[in-house]
């Protein structure tokens, strides 16, 4: 075995042998060593060493021994940059050479050698490569430009590459031009605003030209590239998808998934009563079924892909159920994704197929797979208002086989099912209580207990139920502990005379003998209503219940059109956007759908956002944490005690740091802090402050959803343990490409920390002003058809009292509140200012100052006048500063 | 793009890594630079969370630490893609199968020995097939030209630009100057029949997902044209001519739900007259994948009796009706009958072939070399248990059956096939032409 053989060799240390080799005079002697040298740097041995004798062997005839001379050059010229210079000049000479594969080779592995010294060579046999007559070396000099742009791009803009690079566009060789395409998207991509690939119909006609002619990958890179581009109308879109519709046929399901992002973006633009609109629709269906008889690993990417379409535009796909019926081989990632598209597809008219295939699914294995079918029936029964008693009939089946999980995960869809037929299918409830002492889950416990409190009038035995729970109390879960406390709380105002003792009970249990403040909040609230106006109790504890939805687990809308925009990539697969896992600038550009050419542009699903908290995803939260404030109820208010910390920001922007989480309540960790935005960071900045006796460590943070998608931009960073009585300042530096769920109020950010002791919560409310992004300076013309534009009922007028200032603008600007226009009418300033937030939402606004008037008028004009109050709290919280 | 590629074994150990991204190294603080080698990080992350996971793998795309993994496995080996960016995963896995044909086609089987023994060879393909992450040109043929096992022999010049014009040409798939004495061309049409049947004998899903697969031994550049009985060509061609002659054909004709075709076929073409023309490639390649759902002929019915006779018995009785012809035969029949985990002993009476119990893949297994059409055939058994306490009832996964017929399940003719060169002299009558029809089971399962 020639491998283990050279692998064998080095590991014994004789490097000193190899050297003799590498300066061997015979060719073979020398490639064999090279060989040798190659092998070893695979499995990770340091041989570095020989870097010279190696560049040595680099001026040779044998292709075969300079590329493998250049590999090693590849990887070592880094960590020896004085060296890796000697090399510089057999590059230079090769990208001369009369064989264009040479020439090919010597830029290729040029642009992959990381150095300065040897980038500043690399210059000018780029562009004469760029220039080559042949189109081998041209196209390998195309993505050398995007690589040396990576190293450089400032010496790339310089030396006018980039020109060059957009004439290849116009190249006569398909594939030169799928190069250029592909590095110029690349470098466009940490270049947001540049206009750098400027499509227009002349170069876009260009592309589709080439997209007939070149390779599968080429083909993969122009349609990726054409999604970017917005048609100016509906004429052009359509020629545009009449030229991308053939590719739906290839072989590659690559391309089939990009023509389909293609077409998916651009039926945006498309009227819905043109009969072209419904031809498409049409072809699409097809090739995506298709894509289910690829390997299994596309198959996965294709159904996480189909999941989108299918909540974006269900039509597509509503008449190709069973082809989403699971096969007893398929791997458990791809029945976990069928399972999901089957229940979005579940309708009236193949209810019955789909149950009998999720009942079917429900005996399985895979203890995650038949959790989620028992989950499926129940959503069934949900969505699909004629099958729902088929539905609990299964369900009730499937109670009957008493396996364990199956049962809890029975029992908790069943509960959503009562909360959405009231009073329908209380019969069950018997068969339900039979199973209450294998519940061991909290969630199955929890929901059992809702049942009980909510029909506690037809169980005879309720309060014995209930009581038997109590016992132990204290070891349940929070989430049980508050069903618990509830459903006693119900219990008792439906049958008074019998339950008293165990109203009383619960009661004490959760208000004095208890340390979790939510418990204690909800136990104290309801002692005083029952103590002050028992009917009062009854209108709050049996109110009727708001309905539950009928979709679950939908994806946000604006989230959904961005991950349309991105078919076929990564952030399809994750069902995030980019931003949440690519580092630095790449990807941060957020993708909108095009308007359609219609008026109504409000977009497709006005969904409300899903009621029952989805399950888990695939990539695993943080801390694994339900955040949904159903349960964790409200979180108690920032509280600013006496004990404030941390002295004025003077950098201006931050408020006084405020106690968010007192250590009475966190086990002694206690936290205050405050918000900043700095050089355009919004910043959290926290003293963590160990009140216990016992050493912290293992700090993460997680935010719930917010109005903004503010989320951490990277971990927190406490490197060393915290003991106790120490304090340590973090400076977290947020995003705010994280999920969005309005808030109320709107600037409420509901945190969760961890340590190596527990998890905490609390929320704070951020100053809105530190989503002021510094771009918000608006056109003058803009902001005036803006102003008119957006109607008067957006307009809200407030007062700033007692404000002495003189230079108004500065101080705004120095908040991100830029200064439009001044103007002055009756001894009165009127300032027409603009702000733009991260979500890029503009606030227009006009302040009057009258001389000699300590009060300020202010009206904020805003197409989302929620935003409003909060605005108008920073403009005050700026100027009073 | 991609930012690195490595292989693994199925001990985790790395045979093959390439960096392609600088990115990709810097993984973690840990990264030592010293040595160069920046990527270790990401070799061994991926190493501890997938390779070496406690459960099974759970999707075959795994974010670690912000760096995302591709896997694929072959036989024993892990193929991993390694990228930061937001790559298009689906061109990742093509990309990642493609390289797995690549290597066959050079080496034959992927297996460590192989991989151990051509890893020069697989760095060179690397470095070609793939630019900064950038998959380029990775037909075989057109690699094979360059890149050799025993290394380049002086080029002519002409030779040389011939290289370069093919791997970036538009026909980067054949090269020019082909030349056969004998032109002949074999299609084989290839089905896998699926189905999934209800107990009772209701349908649930069938479908057939065939393949043209062509061999091509004809000179030049040919222009090929290729004509099937599929529904839209007949029906548009019975327009046209004689209404009766279209009532004839269109009865043969097949409904075909969605097809792709080798990159070699010009798709517009296609989109616009449902016609399919190409230039093929040299030697073996597949044409065409298509999918049909109608009208298809199920080659077996198998009807299943399970019963269980008390807490320590079953009886099973398997009922398989073949279903086409009287003169064909169907070869390579196995029924695969499930037996509960807690199975001591099983008695089998079969009326053809041999069957077995097999303990370790807790099935009968019933083999039954050669059956004609319209014939029956049964197997019953008597399955012991061991009494358990497993709560859980028995999951009854459903009876497969696998089976080899000379037809095409789906109905597919092929109609034609003309080849015209127009530069050489030889004619569409010259070319030797081969057809054959191969109907395979693909998952044929009957629930029971």
């Amino acid at each position: 075995n020639e491998w283990m053989f050279l692998f064998s060799l080095v590991c014994s240390g004789e490097i000193f042998e190899l050297k003799a080799e590498l300066n061997s005079d015979k060719k073979e002697k020398k490639k064999e060593a090279v060989k040798k040298v190659i092998a070893s740097m695979t499995v990770g041995k340091d041989v570095s060493a020989l870097f010279p004798d190696v560049v040595n062997c680099m001026q040779t005839d044998n292709l075969e021994l300079k590329k493998l001379v250049y590999l090693y050059l590849m990887n070592y010229a880094k960590s020896q940059p004085d060296m890796a210079i000697m090399a510089v000049n057999t590059f230079v000479k090769d990208c001369e050479d009369p064989n264009p594969l040479i020439r090919a080779l010597a830029v290729r592995t040029m642009g992959c050698i990381r150095v300065d010294k040897i980038t500043e060579y690399l210059c000018e046999p780029l562009r004469k490569c760029l220039k080559d007559e042949d189109p081998y070396v041209r196209k390998t000099a195309a993505v050398c430009v995007a690589k040396l742009h990576d190293i450089n791009a400032q010496l790339v803009e310089d030396q006018g590459f980039l020109d060059t690079l957009k004439d290849l566009i116009s190249d006569s060789n398909p594939m030169v031009v799928a190069n250029a395409v592909a590095a110029l998207s690349e470098i466009a991509e940490s270049h947001p605003n540049s206009n750098l690939l400027d499509l227009n119909p002349q170069t876009i006609n260009k592309l589709l030209t080439a997209l007939n002619e070149c390779t599968e990958w080429g083909q993969i890179f122009i349609l990726d590239c054409l999604a970017n581009y917005t048609p100016r109308d509906d004429r052009e879109s359509q020629s545009i998808c009449e030229r991308v519709t053939p590719r739906l046929s290839h072989a590659n399901s690559a391309v089939v998934l990009s023509a389909v992002k293609v077409l998916m973006k651009f039926m945006e633009m498309l009227p819905k009563d043109l009969d072209y609109y419904g031809t498409l629709l049409k072809k699409l269906a097809p090739p995506l079924v298709t894509l289910l008889s690829a390997e299994p690993e596309l198959q996965y990417v294709a159904l996480r892909n189909i999941n989108l379409i299918v909540q974006r535009r269900p039509e597509i796909m509503k008449h190709e159920m069973k082809v989403f019926f699971v096969k007893y081989n398929d791997p458990i990632y791809v029945k976990l994704e069928k399972l999901d598209i089957m229940i979005r597809l579940a309708s009236q008219a193949n209810i019955a197929q789909v149950l009998a295939e999720l009942k079917e699914y429900a005996t399985e294995v895979d203890v995650d797979f038949v959790r989620k079918a028992v989950r499926a029936i129940g959503r069934c029964a949900i969505k699909v208002e004629q099958s729902a008693e088929r539905c609990v009939s299964t369900l009730l089946d499937l109670i009957q086989t008493k396996v364990n999980y199956v049962v809890q995960e029975a029992i908790v869809v069943i509960k959503d099912i009562f909360r959405k037929y009231p009073n329908k299918y209380e019969s069950v409830i018997a068969t339900l209580c039979e199973n209450l002492d294998s519940l061991d889950e909290p969630e199955a416990r929890a929901a059992m207990i809702w049942i009980v409190g909510e029909y506690a009038e037809r169980i005879d035995n309720a309060d014995e139920l209930l009581e038997s729970f109590l016992e132990g109390f204290h070891d349940e879960s929070t989430q049980v502990q508050l069903q618990l406390l509830t459903a006693i709380v119900k219990l008792f105002l439906k049958k008074p005379t019998e339950t008293q003792e165990l109203v009383q009970q619960v009661l004490s249990l959760a208000t004095q003998d208890s340390d979790n403040p939510d418990l204690r909040d909800r136990g104290y609230i309801y002692w005083r209503l029952l103590s002050t106006d028992p009917v009062a109790a009854k209108e709050v504890v049996l109110a009727e219940k708001p309905l539950i939805s009928e979709e679950t687990d939908l994806i946000e809308p604006t989230l959904l059109e961005e991950l349309i925009c991105h078919i076929g990539t990564l952030a399809s697969v994750y069902h995030k956007p980019p931003s949440a896992f690519v580092e630095g600038s790449r990807g941060v550009q957020h993708k909108r759908l095009p308007c359609s050419a219609g008026s109504s542009t409000a977009g497709v699903s006005d969904a409300p956002p899903a009621v029952i908290p989805s399950q888990g995803d695939l990539l695993g939260d943080l801390l694994n944490l339900d955040l949904t404030p159903t349960t964790t109820g409200p979180p108690p208010p920032a509280v600013s005690t006496g004990m404030q910390l941390g002295a004025m920001d003077l950098l201006g922007g931050g408020l006084d740091s405020l106690v968010w989480l007192q250590a009475m309540k966190a086990k002694g960790l206690e936290i205050s802090g405050t918000f900043a935005r700095r050089a355009g960071v919004i910043q959290m900045e926290m003293t963590l402050t160990n009140k216990a006796m016992s050493v912290m460590t293992d700090f993460a943070i997680q935010f719930n959803r917010n109005s903004f998608g503010l989320s951490p931009a990277g971990p927190l960073q406490v490197l060393t343990p915290l003991s106790p009585n120490q304090s340590i300042e973090v400076a977290l530096p947020l995003n705010t490409s994280g999920p969005v769920m309005k808030m109320d109020p709107l600037n409420n950010l509901q945190v969760a920390v961890k340590n190596n002791i527990d998890v905490f919560y609390f929320s704070c409310q951020y100053p809105i002003s530190m989503l002021f992004v510094e771009d918000g300076k608006m056109e003058r013309q803009i902001f005036l058809a803006t102003w008119k534009d957006i109607p008067n009922e957006n307009e809200s007028q407030f007062q700033i009292k007692d404000c002495h200032l003189n230079a108004v603008s500065n101080k705004l600007q120095g908040s991100n509140i830029f200064t439009i226009a001044k103007r002055t009418v009756d001894g009165q300033d009127m300032l027409y200012l603009s702000v733009k937030l991260t979500n890029g939402i503009w606030v227009l606004a006009e302040l009057r100052i009258q001389a000699g008037n300590p009060n300020y008028t202010i009206s904020l004009k805003c197409r989302a006048p929620e935003v409003s109050q909060c605005v108008f709290q920073s403009y005050e919280a700026v100027l009073k500063n | 793009m991609i930012g690195g590629l490595f292989i693994y074994n199925h001990k985790g150990e790395v045979l093959i890594s390439r960096v392609y991204r600088d990115d990709i190294g810097s993984m973690e603080l840990s990264g030592s630079c010293v040595g160069g080698w920046l990527e270790r990080n990401a070799v061994d992350a991926f190493r501890v969370n997938v390779i070496h996971a406690r459960q099974q793998v759970r999707s075959p795309v795994t974010n670690i630490a912000r760096t995302s993994f591709f896997h694929v496995k072959r036989s024993n080996i892990w193929l991993a893609a390694v990228t930061k960016q937001n790559v298009n995963a689906a061109m990742v896995f093509e990309f990642l199968y493609k390289m797995c044909d690549v290597m066959t086609a050079y080496f034959g089987k992927i297996s460590e020995e192989n991989i151990k023994n051509n890893f020069v060879l697989i760095y060179e393909l690397l470095d070609e097939i793939l630019d900064f992450g950038y998959p380029q040109n990775s037909e075989t043929g057109a690699l094979k030209t360059f890149i050799t096992q025993q290394g380049i022999k002086g080029q002519t010049k002409e030779e040389q630009s011939q290289i370069t014009s093919q791997v970036t040409g538009q026909i980067g798939w054949r090269r020019e100057g082909i030349k056969y004495r004998r032109n002949e061309l074999f299609l084989d049409v290839l089905e896998s029949v699926n189905l999934l049947m209800s107990p009772q004998g209701q349908v649930l899903s069938a479908h057939v997902s065939g393949r043209v697969v062509m061999k091509s031994y004809l000179s030049g550049m040919p222009e090929c044209k290729f004509g099937m009985n599929d529904k839209i060509v007949i029906d548009k061609q019975g327009k046209g001519g004689a209404t009766d002659d279209a009532a004839k054909s269109g009865k043969q004709s097949i409904a075909i739900d969605d097809c792709t075709f080798h990159q070699c076929v010009r798709l517009s073409k296609f989109d616009s007259e449902r016609s399919i023309s190409f230039i093929p490639p040299d030697g073996e390649y597949e044409l065409m994948r298509y999918r049909t759902t109608k009208d298809i002929i199920l080659p077996f019915r198998v009807i299943p009796l399970v019963r269980e006779v008390g807490r320590t018995k079953l009886e099973v009785k398997v009922v398989i009706k073949s279903n086409f012809k009287p003169s064909l035969l169907a070869q390579k029949i196995e029924v695969r009958i499930p037996t509960p985990l807690n199975t001591s002993g099983v008695q089998v009476i079969c009326m053809k072939g041999k069957a077995k119990y097999k303990a370790s893949e807790n099935a009968i297994v019933w083999k039954i070399k050669r059956m004609a059409g319209m014939k029956e055939s049964q197997i019953s058994a008597e399955i012991e248990l061991l009494p358990t306490n497993d709560k859980k009832k028995w999951a009854r996964p459903p009876i497969s059956m696998n089976f080899e017929v000379p037809f095409a399940p789906s109905g597919l003719k092929v109609r034609y096939l003309k080849v015209f060169e127009s530069k050489l002299n030889y004619s569409d009558h010259d070319v030797i032409k081969w057809v054959r029809y191969i109907g395979r089971s693909g998952i044929y399962e009957t629930r029971c």
